[in-house]
């Protein structure tokens, strides 16, 4: 085995549980491959090379000691700065929560460790995930493997990129608004986010609690489902978590990739003709879709006449919840404390404290919620807000009613250069004009690449039932059949 | 500015006050409202904590049911109507000792709503209206270190414990309560007493003032008769049921003096004083907080099952109201004396000495007199008085089983409230009982006659009267220890009366 980095995960784990590789083999290699490129990529903001290694050694003298191993058992795993890791820094991508180490593992992470996953460590986003580039991590941006001079999509950027640059075949991003899917996007990887509910919250640091749903991230889609299975399902420490079982989404994609779409409907939402959205974005979904057709699917058009308000609801929702959940950093009880020189007011100890430990954009949408939750206005801001989540959700039913899945560019435009919409907020917020409606609704949605544009890839989004996650890794996996996964080039 | 107070007469003559009660109970289940951590009193600072009552980033709550049963409970025990749908929200805003900087409450979809207590005050019924009944989590504590005040202004340091925070509260409102007129103050206490008692009764909280799981906030206002409501302040810091009575007093004199000064109330709230018994600003409201309400996302909305919710109304326990008209009858008092009982906060203590096998009559004996006596004398509650029910159900038997007399019987309860052991334990050691050996007795009585040789003529020529001063003779030659009855009789057969 030479080149172990370029290994599917389902692959990789094959070879460890054949013990044509050791998983002490397989995670060396990875490190090594960080040590290597991510001076120029920086996926990571931690690496925790001997948690790795010991996880890895766990795996060999189980599998030597003859006990049965996970699917997923001795690869190596990126986990979004986003989710507690016992004693291993997680910051969210916030100055505020420079060097806290969490006394408690989020239950995603749980999950992966009991499945003998490798955690290599923490990845880049954008801060407390509100962003589209990464450009908001107060720890500098992280590089889109595909051109360095590109921002690799955000909020989950580190993790996207990680996979792009082979520095793991797995990861786990968190999807708010898209924070998953587009960075998949723009990198050429898979991204999915689960079902609302589907996977658990538990130990993800909290940006709008309705709408955060943590997720697989993978270069191919039968691993992003092996990964779902893995982290899916009820958890009791999650009151939105569903108690139901994960969806049969690994035979779902194994299904997909035979390339038999023969029976399937898929929804052209009318309101995402292409305004806004770049020529060489639409043709390399035109093509896609005429690939689709030709497995068998039929392609029906249907109108979604609420999503034009998604983003403004989002851009509302969103921030009045991370108002509420931002304030219990205040420098009280961990992470950043400014100014306590014995002489100020506590009052004024918080006030420095956030001050200097939030990014402005962080601070802009606090501002925007705490405006929209204000008394007097939360009705006119808030609780319409809710009204078009609600109509958004309808939409979606009636589509539901007439095709399986719903089809859409994952984002309107390619992997973009740094600091092209750092200057107005509003551009950077469109990167999410697909992705978002999926967020009200609740419902499971998965990017995957389809093309490239000027060289860049291109994103593919397809958009499922609650519930119905299944449907959209078939559709998904049938596609990778038809375009085959994209190889960036070498860095 | 200093006020001369007007007589308290002269107030409710001019002014008619309205009242209105915010109660918060602790509840008394074993874990946290949102996590499994324990709730008991008293534990080291921050022991009984984890990174969900802590708020640490990534946490989230999961509601207690137990908590949930509780508090609909209450309701249905206040008459209110169970929501059969409602939320939890967020109420934002900043302060230490609440770990997330939000307190998970609830806002305009309560638990229970809409129900009333009914309360007797001086033997007349009051019908106090619930507004409604809702469930949130506990503040941790905060504790100010340096600076004259105890206060956060001017302290050099504060510490915060947050084994409290996170443990489920309860708040229960009443609505405005107008038309009470001088006797606002007894209504607000009585009503606080009922409620105490109610809740006790379910047994979902120890409802103990003194500890803080029972708190009480009391708003009230005064309006000339025919103008509308006044200004109304909210005071704090009212931890007793006497402070209760004693804050809306002192509430309404100093309000009355604030008007005849031609000034107007100030909405605020307001901190009771124990030791002076005045009430004094604290935070002000001038600067209206914002709580940013939002229903709280973390957590599913609740939605009882109404026949779960039948079930637990038709197993509520006997309500004290109804409880206490079934003593009042078992044990054939009249209201008077129904209401004396109650007034010394006895009915309790009663009850359980019945139970112990005392006459109902013999319990309240005990209790109301000799008992009440002493503790009012030592300052304490009847409860702590130092004898137990069993205590007195016992001296009560050895009277009636005529080993004790009153007078011995007073002696030995003094010796059980000094700690000397139970009645029979400080009969037996102090050597009290009652002579009952006849020939003992017989003795005395012999010795008696042979000394008063007049008295003993006249009680032979029938006049049994003088029987009396050989009694005396015979009670202080056996130290008290004889049953005057028996000697009596002794006496009256010697003699050839009887």
């Amino acid at each position: 085995m030479t080149d172990l980095i370029r290994l599917s995960a389902a692959d990789l784990a094959g070879a460890i549980a054949r013990g044509e590789a050791s998983a002490v083999e397989a995670t060396r290699a990875h490190l090594d491959r960080i040590a290597e490129v991510d001076g120029q990529v920086a996926a990571f903001l931690h690496v925790d090379e001997a948690g790795a290694l010991a996880a890895a050694e766990r795996v060999d003298r189980a599998r030597a000691a003859g006990e049965e191993l996970g699917p997923l058992a001795g690869v190596p795993v990126a986990v979004k700065d986003v989710l507690t890791t016992r004693g291993v820094p997680t910051t969210a991508g916030s100055k505020i929560l420079e060097g806290w180490r969490p006394p408690y593992d989020s239950t995603i992470v749980q999950r992966l460790r009991a499945a003998g996953t490798v955690i290599v460590g923490k990845t880049n986003m954008d801060e407390f995930a509100m962003g589209s580039s990464t450009e908001y991590s107060a720890y500098g941006p992280t590089r889109n493997p595909w051109d360095l001079g590109r921002i690799p999509g955000g909020s989950g950027g580190g993790s996207a990129a990680a996979l792009a640059a082979y520095e793991a075949p797995l990861a786990i991003g968190s999807d708010t608004g898209g924070s998953i899917r587009q960075p998949g996007a723009v990198t050429g990887t898979v991204g999915a986010k689960p079902t609302y509910g589907g996977t658990s919250r538990y130990g993800l640091i909290a940006f709008s609690s309705s709408l955060d749903t943590p997720g697989p991230c993978a270069r191919t889609v039968v691993d992003a489902a092996l990964l779902h299975a893995v982290i899916g399902g009820h958890d009791r420490r999650d009151s939105t978590s569903i108690p139901q079982p994960v969806p049969e989404v690994v035979a779902a994609a194994r299904r997909g990739a035979t390339g038999d779409l023969s029976g399937v409907r898929l929804g052209l939402v009318s309101q995402f003709s292409g305004e806004g959205a770049e020529p060489g974005v639409m043709a390399a979904f035109g093509e896609a879709l005429e690939r689709l057709t030709k497995l068998g699917a039929e392609v029906v058009e249907v109108s979604c006449p609420h999503f034009e308000y998604a983003l403004p609801a989002y851009y509302l929702i969103a921030p009045s919840e991370c108002s509420s959940n931002l304030a219990r950093f205040d420098g009280v009880r961990y992470g950043l404390r400014v100014g306590d020189d014995g002489q100020r007011s506590l009052e004024e100890v918080m006030s420095l404290t956030r001050e200097a430990g939030f990014g402005p954009e962080v601070k802009r949408r606090i501002i925007i919620g705490t405006y929209a939750l204000s008394s007097g206005y939360y009705d006119a801001y808030y609780g319409q807000a809710q009204k078009v989540r609600t109509l958004i959700t309808r939409d979606f039913t009636a589509a539901f009613e007439r095709v399986d899945v719903l089809v859409s560019p994952t984002t309107p435009f390619v992997a973009f250069p740094f600091g092209s919409r750092t200057s107005d907020p509003y551009q950077m917020y469109l990167a999410d004009l697909f992705t978002i409606p999926t967020n009200l609704y609740g419902g499971p949605a998965i990017s995957v690449p389809c093309g490239l544009s000027d060289g860049l890839p291109v994103g593919f989004q397809i958009m499922a039932p609650t519930m119905a996650d299944d449907r959209m890794y078939r559709v998904a996996a049938a596609l990778e059949s038809a375009v085959g996964t994209l190889t960036p080039p070498a860095l | 500015m200093t006020i001369t107070l007007p007589p308290y007469e002269d107030v409710t003559a001019r002014f008619e006050p309205v009242i209105g009660l915010e109660t918060h109970v602790e509840l008394g289940t074993r874990t946290k409202m949102f996590c499994g951590c324990p709730t008991g009193f008293g534990a080291e600072p921050n022991t009984q904590v984890c990174p969900v009552c802590l708020g640490l980033p990534g946490s989230l709550p999961v509601a207690n049911a137990a908590a949930i049963e509780a508090t609909i409970r209450i309701g249905l025990a206040l008459n209110c109507t169970i929501a059969s749908w409602c939320r939890f929200a967020r109420k934002n805003y900043f302060y230490p000792d609440m770990p997330k900087n939000f307190q998970t409450s609830q806002y305009d979809e309560p638990l229970c709503t809409d129900g009333y207590l009914d309360v007797e005050v001086d033997g007349r019924p009051v019908r106090i209206d619930i507004e409604r009944v809702h469930l949130e989590e506990d503040t941790g504590k905060t504790l100010h270190v340096g600076g004259a005040t105890g206060r956060i202004h001017g302290a050099t340091e504060s510490l915060v414990d947050y084994n409290r925070a996170g443990i489920p509260l309860v708040e229960i409102v009443t609505r405005p309560i107008p038309g009470t007129g001088a006797d606002a103050p007894a209504v607000a206490r009585a009503y606080v007493t009922e409620l105490r008692d109610v809740i006790r009764v379910l047994g979902v909280s120890d409802v103990r003032m003194e500890q803080g799981s029972l708190r009480c906030d009391v708003n009230t206002s005064l309006n000339r008769p025919g103008d509308q409501w006044g200004t109304r302040t909210e005071t704090k810091n009212v931890n007793s049921l006497r402070s209760v009575e004693r804050a809306v007093r002192a509430e309404m004199l100093r309000q009355a003096a604030v008007l005849d000064a031609g000034e107007r109330i100030v909405q605020e709230t307001r901190h009771f004083h124990e030791e002076t018994g005045d009430t004094r600003p604290g935070r002000s409201k001038e600067t209206a907080t914002d709580y940013r309400y939002f229903p709280e996302p973390d957590l599913v909305p609740l939605a009882p099952d109404p026949e779960w919710v039948a079930r637990l109304k038709t197993e509520l326990p006997e309500l004290p109201r109804v409880h206490r008209a079934r003593l009042q009858q078992a044990w054939g008092l009249s209201d008077l004396d129904m209401q004396a009982v109650l007034n010394a906060g006895a009915v309790e203590l009663i009850e359980r000495t019945v139970a112990a096998g005392s006459s109902p009559e013999g319990a309240r004996k005990w209790w109301l007199g000799e008992l009440a006596r002493r503790a009012n004398e030592a300052g304490v509650d009847l409860s702590t008085v130092g004898a137990t029910p069993a205590d007195v159900a016992e001296l009560q038997s050895l009277v009636d089983a005529g080993r004790l007399n009153d007078k011995l019987a007073r002696t030995v309860l003094e010796g059980v409230l000094a700690g000397e052991g139970t009645p029979s334990e400080v009969m037996a050691a102090r050597g009290l009982e009652v002579v009952s050996d006849t020939g003992a007795l017989g003795a005395a009585v012999d010795e008696a006659i042979a000394a008063n040789p007049d008295v003993a003529a006249k009680i032979r020529e029938g006049k049994v009267a003088a029987a009396g001063v050989l009694v005396g003779a015979v009670m202080k030659t056996t130290r008290g220890q004889a049953d005057a009855k028996a000697v009596r009789e002794l006496i009256l057969s010697r003699l050839g009366v009887q």
